[in-house]
């Protein structure tokens, strides 16, 4: 609903613009959280008046939560700006700075109308702006998260390549920590490139595993176990002295055929299928030409 | 015993387990163990942390640097209010398991470690405790 006092505060909105939009620059720019330096002052003038624009049309719908559909142009916007103040590394305090910084000057404004009708509605409106803060933050926590989630994902693919050593020969070599999730990326990253390749004989190499535990040796068994049923022999390989002492004291037993590195892995490999290594020349006495 | 220093970790989820196995791998640098008796603790820990979170509900590890006259060591609390063990001497035996593990877990992390003690109680928790010395 509009009502006289709603056109009489869109009215002191808008004449006082200017002098909210200076101080509430100022605070920006002072205060113990200087949004200058990343940001260009134009762009945040640019910012801070689209969100008084947006706020003088949405109030003068005559709503006055900030949940609801006349607000919806303003939360989009202020949505972007967390979004970007996110991905630019401010921290949730700053963000959060930029809509609380509008309220002094807003409120004072109002008071200074010296109408006490027009007073009234500067609490409404300050609590207004803690919504619309709230939102802000919402946004700023989501995306932060999104970039996390996503991260993780990459971590999760980046890690389990599987690479082709030869014709009919793969090697996946395992860095990190492995758990229930990415093994099962693992295993099926793993049993995908043994049908693409058509490969005999898959290299797992766990140089970079840091601790092999019973649920790490499970899930090695498991994957061995069904690249098995799928026609191709898996040979394990980088299982280091410390890590191999350890599996003994465990009691864990891989069944499979385990290297040391993965050159004796691939040497292995290249045998089973036929192959071999050799020299095509006695090593020069230079040492100019290794082939 | 005297101990130097206490490392407080909640083991919530699958990250807290790589917390703890972190937390005890840099303990047992500080205390200079070897190579393998780094791998040996840090295989244990990762065991013992991942029973109290998949069959305790999750809980509470507790990594202590214990001096004891010359010699130095890392001591490892795993606490939970989880359901309790029955019968230890089976929970202990190598190959039984109630989650579909490898059953091997419980026993392995005893073999790895110097000292291992634990006590259950059906109803009210489960406590182990390990300790590996240099």
């Amino acid at each position: 609903m509009v009502t006289d006092s709603s056109d009489a505060l869109l009215s002191v909105l808008a004449k006082e613009e200017p002098r909210i939009l200076r101080s509430w620059l100022e605070s920006l720019n002072a205060g113990d959280s200087p949004q200058t330096g990343r940001i260009r002052d134009a762009e945040l003038r640019t910012q801070a008046q689209a969100m008084l624009q947006h706020l003088r049309d949405a109030l003068g719908s005559g709503a006055s939560d900030a949940k609801s559909e006349a607000f919806a142009p303003l939360r989009d916007m202020l949505g972007d700006i967390s979004r970007s103040r996110a991905l630019q590394g401010f921290t949730p305090a700053e963000t959060a700075h930029f809509i609380l910084a509008a309220k002094d000057p807003i409120v004072e404004a109002l008071n200074g109308t010296g109408d006490p009708s027009l007073a009234a509605r500067a609490w409404p409106i300050s609590r207004l702006l803690d919504q619309l803060s709230l939102h802000t933050m919402e946004v700023f926590l989501a995306s932060r998260e999104e970039v996390i989630g996503r991260q993780g994902q990459e971590i999760a693919e980046l890690s389990t390549p599987v690479v082709q050593l030869w014709d009919g020969i793969l090697a996946l070599p395992l860095i990190g920590t492995l758990d229930s999730s990415r093994t099962s990326v693992v295993m099926e990253n793993l049993l995908q490139a043994i049908v693409d390749e058509e490969a005999e004989i898959a290299i797992i190499d766990i140089t970079g595993v840091p601790t092999v535990d019973t649920l790490v040796a499970q899930h090695l068994l498991k994957t061995i176990a069904a690249a098995r049923l799928m026609g191709a022999d898996c040979i394990v390989s980088g299982i280091r002295p410390q890590i191999a002492q350890t599996m003994v004291h465990l009691g864990v037993e891989l069944n499979v055929v385990s290297k040391a590195t993965l050159a004796d892995a691939f040497a292995l490999a290249l045998r089973r299928t036929g192959r071999a290594v050799v020299r095509a020349k006695a090593p020069a006495p230079t040492g100019e030409d290794r082939t | 015993m005297p101990v130097a220093k206490t490392d407080r970790l909640p083991i919530r989820s699958g990250e807290d387990v790589v917390r703890v196995r972190q937390t005890v791998r840099t303990r047992a640098i500080e205390i200079g163990l070897s190579l393998v008796d780094q791998t040996k603790i840090v295989t244990a820990a990762s065991e013992l942390a991942r029973n109290t979170l998949d069959y305790g509900g999750g809980g509470e590890a507790r990594v202590e640097v214990v001096h004891e006259g010359a010699r130095r060591g890392v001591r490892l609390t795993f606490e939970d209010q989880g359901p309790g063990i029955p019968d230890l001497a089976k929970a202990l035996a190598d190959h039984f398991t109630t989650g579909g593990g490898l059953g091997l877990g419980l026993g392995g992390a005893k073999r790895l470690s110097n000292e291992f003690h634990i006590e259950s109680t059906v109803g009210v928790g489960t406590r182990v405790t390990i300790a590996r010395w240099k």
